[in-house]
C-alpha cells in the first residue's frame, strides 16, 4: 500500500477545512485501500474544484484516483472517449482538440476530473440545448461499497447509473467513464457579444435569442443599482469552422495549448477583492465591452475558461476565503430571480463574477442540479458581514419559488433547503443504501446536509 | 459540520447555565443551528431547565445532560453519549468554573482544593476527551474560557487565578497539539465579567458583560484566531503587568 498522509483539505472556497488520511490509489489497489477504511467511511476525490466541502471527509479516508490522459481510447466511429475517472478534462482536451474533437460539456474551469463531473453533474454554457454532463454519458464503471464493480449505463442498472450522476461521490468510486465527444474543425470559438442595460433587457435576450447559439451566457455587474440592476454582458457563441477561421489565421486549426498566465502569490493576508476594487473593476469591465459585436474569434481558454488564466484565483480572497452562492429559480418564477439580484445589489456584497444562465430540460437524475429555468452563480468574500444572514433569506426566496441550491457549490445551507429543492432525495437515499448499506461512502457534505446516514 | 461561515449546526455548552457559555450560545445560532447539549450537574434543576427553555426553537433541539467537572473517570463516556445524541461536535465551549472568595479558602485548603479540581482538574479531563473526539472526526472547535486572573496571579485570589494559569497553559498545549488535524482551539481570555458568578463583587477596571464576550468569542472563531482577549485591551495591559517587578505589582491596587 502506497503511504498515507494527514492533510487538512478545504474546497475551492478555502472555508470549513477538515482533516482526513489522503491516499493516492489507482484501479488495481483502490478496493483494497477502500476495505481498509476507518468508520468515517471513504470518498474519491478530484481536483478540489468544488467550492464547499464535497470533496472532504473529515476523520476518513479521501482517496485520489490516478489519471493519465494517454490511457483514454477514442472511438471515432461512436464519437465517444472511454477515460480515467481521475483525468481532468483539461488533460483530455489537449488529447481531443488535436484530433477534432471537443468534450460535450465543460464548466467555467478545465481543472475537474472526469469523475467529480459525473458525481455534480457538472453543467456548461450548453446546457439550454444539450443538458448536462450526465446527458453524454454512456457508460460507467464504479467501485461498490461491497468491492465489486459495477457496470452502469442507461439500459443496465438504470437507477445506479442515474443516481451516480449527482450524486456527489456517495454512490461509490466512479473509475472509467465513456463519454460522447463532438467533432470540431478548429479550437477557436466565434463569439457575438451583447450588452443589455439591465436584467429585465437580458432575460429577454436570452429568452429570444439563445437557442440560435450552441454557447450562451451573460455576465452580470452585480454592483449596479437603480435603472443599472442588472445590467449584462450577453456572450454566446459556436465553434468556429475553418471558413470562419478565415486567412489571417496562420498556424494548425486545431492547435491548442493553453497555459495559465500568471499566478496569485500562495499567501495573500487579506482579502484583494472587496467592495470598493470589485466595484471599478465591474463598471470597467462593462464599459469596455462593446453594445455589439459579432463573429469574434476567441481560443477555447478564452471563451471557455478564462479564470483558469489566472493560477489560484481562489486565493486572493485572503484567508477567510470565500463563498459561490449557485441557485436554480425555474420558468415562471422570474420574480423571484429579480428579488434576488436586487437583494444582492443594494446588499453592496462585493460580487466579482457573477453569472447568469438560462437551463434547458432536465435529466432523469433525482439529484441533478439544472431543471428547466435560471441560474445564478456569485462569489463573495466568507467575510463580508451580514453575508450567513442574508444567505439564509436569500435560500427562502428560492426554495419558496420552487428552485433549489447546487450541492457542489454549495457551502452554507441547510439539511432542510435541500429536502425542499430536491423532492427525489428519498428516492436516491433508497438506491444509494441498497449498494451502500453499511454507509462506506462518507463526506462533509453529505454529513452537513443529511444526505446520508452518517457513520460518526 | 460547520458551514462555510463558521456557522455550527451542533453546540456542546459544559457548564450549561454560565452567563457567559450561553451568551456564546446565543451568538452562535444561526439558520444551520440544530442541535445544542447543555452539560449542567443537575438536568433537573429550575436553571438548567430556563436555559434550555431560553434556547428551544422549532428548528433548534435542546438537551440537557447531567455532567460532573469533579467527576473525571466519567468525561470520556460522557462526551461519547453527547456524539450519540448530537452525532459531529462542532463547536465545544467549556465555560464551568468556581471563583470562589480567596479568605474562604485560606481557611478551609480542601475547599480551595475541590475548586481546582473543577477548574483545573476536571478541564483537563473532559478537554482531553473533546479533543480525542475532535481529532477523530477530523474538525471542530473547543472554546476555553480561561481568564485574565491567570496571566500573572494576583494575592487577592491566586487559588482561583492559578486554576486559570493552569487551565490557559492546558488549553494552549491542547491546541498546539491538534495542529494539522483539522480541529482547533480557542482561547477566550475575559477581564472582569458582570454575571451570575461575579454578583455583588466590586467590578474591576475594563470591565465587561456575557454578550460582550460572546461577541468577541465568536468574531474570534470566524476568524480562525487561537486567543482571544475580552475587552482587547486587556492584552495590552495584561503584557504590561506580566512583566513588573513583583515588589511593583504587589503594590498595585487590584483588588
Amino acid at each position: 500500500m502506497p503511504q498515507m498522509h494527514l492533510s487538512r483539505l478545504a474546497g475551492w472556497g478555502r472555508t470549513a477545512v477538515s482533516g482526513a488520511r489522503l491516499l493516492p490509489v489507482n484501479d488495481s489497489n483502490v478496493a483494497e485501500a477502500v476495505r481498509a477504511a476507518p468508520q468515517r467511511g471513504a470518498l474519491a476525490r478530484g481536483l478540489g474544484r468544488s467550492y464547499g466541502d464535497a470533496a472532504q471527509n473529515g476523520g476518513g479516508l479521501v482517496l485520489r484516483l490516478a489519471g493519465d490522459a494517454g490511457g483514454a481510447l477514442l472511438d471515432i466511429a461512436k464519437r465517444e472517449v472511454t477515460v480515467g475517472a481521475g483525468v481532468s478534462i483539461d488533460d483530455l482536451l489537449r488529447v481531443l482538440v488535436p484530433q477534432g474533437f471537443f468534450v460535450p460539456v465543460t464548466p467555467g474551469t478545465r481543472f475537474v476530473t472526469i469523475g467529480g463531473a459525473v458525481a455534480s453533474d457538472i453543467h456548461g454554457k450548453n446546457h439550454h440545448l444539450e443538458g448536462s454532463f450526465g446527458n453524454h454519458v454512456r457508460r460507467i464503471s464504479m467501485l461498490l461499497a461491497d468491492g465489486s464493480v459495477a457496470e452502469l449505463n442507461p439500459a443496465l442498472r438504470a437507477d445506479l447509473f442515474w443516481a451516480t450522476i449527482g450524486g456527489m461521490g456517495l454512490t461509490g468510486v466512479i473509475l472509467d467513464v465513456t463519454i460522447n465527444v463532438i467533432p470540431i474543425e478548429t479550437s477557436k470559438c466565434i463569439v457575438d457579444t451583447t450588452r443589455a442595460h439591465d436584467l429585465d433587457h437580458v432575460m429577454t435576450l436570452m429568452e429570444e435569442g439563445d437557442d440560435r447559439y450552441r454557447y450562451a451566457v451573460a455576465w452580470i455587474d452585480l454592483m449596479a443599482t437603480g435603472r443599472h440592476l442588472g445590467r449584462s454582458i450577453l456572450s454566446r457563441g459556436e465553434h468556429a469552422t475553418r471558413e470562419q477561421l478565415g486567412s489571417d489565421n496562420d498556424g494548425p486549426p486545431l492547435e491548442y495549448s493553453p497555459s495559465v498566465l500568471v499566478s496569485v502569490p500562495p499567501i495573500v493576508p487579506i482579502s484583494a477583492l472587496n467592495r470598493v476594487s470589485v466595484k471599478a473593476f465591474n463598471a470597467a469591465w462593462f464599459r469596455k465591452a462593446p453594445l455589439y459585436r459579432v463573429g469574434e474569434l476567441q481560443t477555447i481558454a478564452q471563451y471557455f475558461h478564462p479564470l483558469d488564466m489566472v493560477g489560484r484565483w481562489n486565493q486572493a480572497y485572503g484567508p477567510r476565503g470565500f463563498v459561490q452562492y449557485q441557485v436554480l429559480v425555474p420558468v415562471g418564477e422570474e420574480n423571484a430571480l429579480r428579488r434576488v439580484v436586487e437583494r444582492l445589489a443594494t446588499s453592496g456584497a462585493a460580487s466579482f463574477v457573477t453569472v447568469l444562465k438560462r437551463f434547458g430540460a432536465a435529466n432523469p437524475s433525482p439529484l441533478s442540479f439544472p431543471a428547466p429555468g435560471w441560474t445564478l452563480t456569485l462569489d463573495v468574500p466568507a467575510g463580508t458581514r451580514g453575508l450567513a444572514a442574508m444567505l439564509h433569506e436569500l435560500d427562502d426566496v428560492v426554495l419558496d419559488a420552487g428552485g433549489r441550491h447546487y450541492m457542489a457549490k454549495d457551502s452554507h445551507t441547510t439539511p432542510d433547503a435541500i429536502l425542499r429543492g430536491y423532492p427525489r432525495l428519498a428516492e436516491w437515499q433508497a438506491i444509494r443504501n441498497s449498494v451502500d448499506p453499511e454507509g462506506v461512502w462518507q463526506s462533509d457534505l453529505g454529513r452537513r446536509l443529511g444526505l446520508i446516514a452518517a457513520a460518526y | 459540520m460547520q458551514n462555510s461561515f463558521g456557522e455550527p449546526q451542533t453546540i456542546v455548552l459544559l457548564g450549561g447555565t454560565s452567563d457567559i457559555g450561553l451568551a456564546i450560545v446565543r451568538e452562535l445560532e444561526s439558520a444551520a443551528l440544530r442541535h445544542v447539549v447543555l452539560a449542567v450537574r443537575n438536568p433537573d434543576s429550575a436553571e438548567a431547565q430556563a436555559a434550555a427553555a431560553g434556547l428551544r426553537s422549532p428548528k433548534v433541539e435542546v438537551s440537557v445532560m447531567a455532567f460532573d467537572a469533579v467527576l473525571s473517570d466519567t468525561h470520556s463516556t460522557f462526551i461519547d453519549s453527547v456524539v450519540a445524541v448530537v452525532g459531529d461536535l462542532d463547536v465545544v465551549v467549556m465555560a464551568f468554573g468556581v471563583l470562589g472568595e480567596q479568605s474562604a479558602f485560606d481557611a478551609d485548603p480542601a475547599a480551595a482544593a475541590r475548586a481546582v479540581t473543577v477548574n483545573y482538574t476536571g478541564a483537563v479531563s473532559v478537554g482531553l476527551a473533546v479533543a480525542a473526539r475532535l481529532r477523530r472526526q477530523g474538525h471542530g472547535r473547543l472554546v476555553v474560557l480561561s481568564s485574565v486572573a491567570g496571566e500573572r496571579v494576583r494575592s487577592s485570589n491566586f487559588v482561583y487565578g492559578s486554576s486559570k494559569a493552569g487551565l490557559d497553559g492546558f488549553a494552549q498545549g491542547l491546541g498546539d497539539s491538534l495542529e494539522g488535524t483539522g480541529a482547533k482551539v480557542l482561547v477566550v481570555r475575559p477581564g472582569f465579567v458582570h454575571s451570575a458568578m461575579t454578583a455583588g463583587m466590586a467590578a474591576a477596571p475594563f470591565s465587561t458583560t456575557p454578550d460582550k464576550v460572546a461577541e468577541a468569542t465568536v468574531k474570534a472563531l470566524r476568524s480562525g484566531a487561537r486567543t482571544v482577549w475580552t475587552p482587547g485591551i486587556l492584552r495590552v495591559v495584561f503584557s504590561v503587568l506580566r512583566h513588573l517587578p513583583g515588589a511593583l505589582f504587589r503594590r498595585l491596587p487590584l483588588g
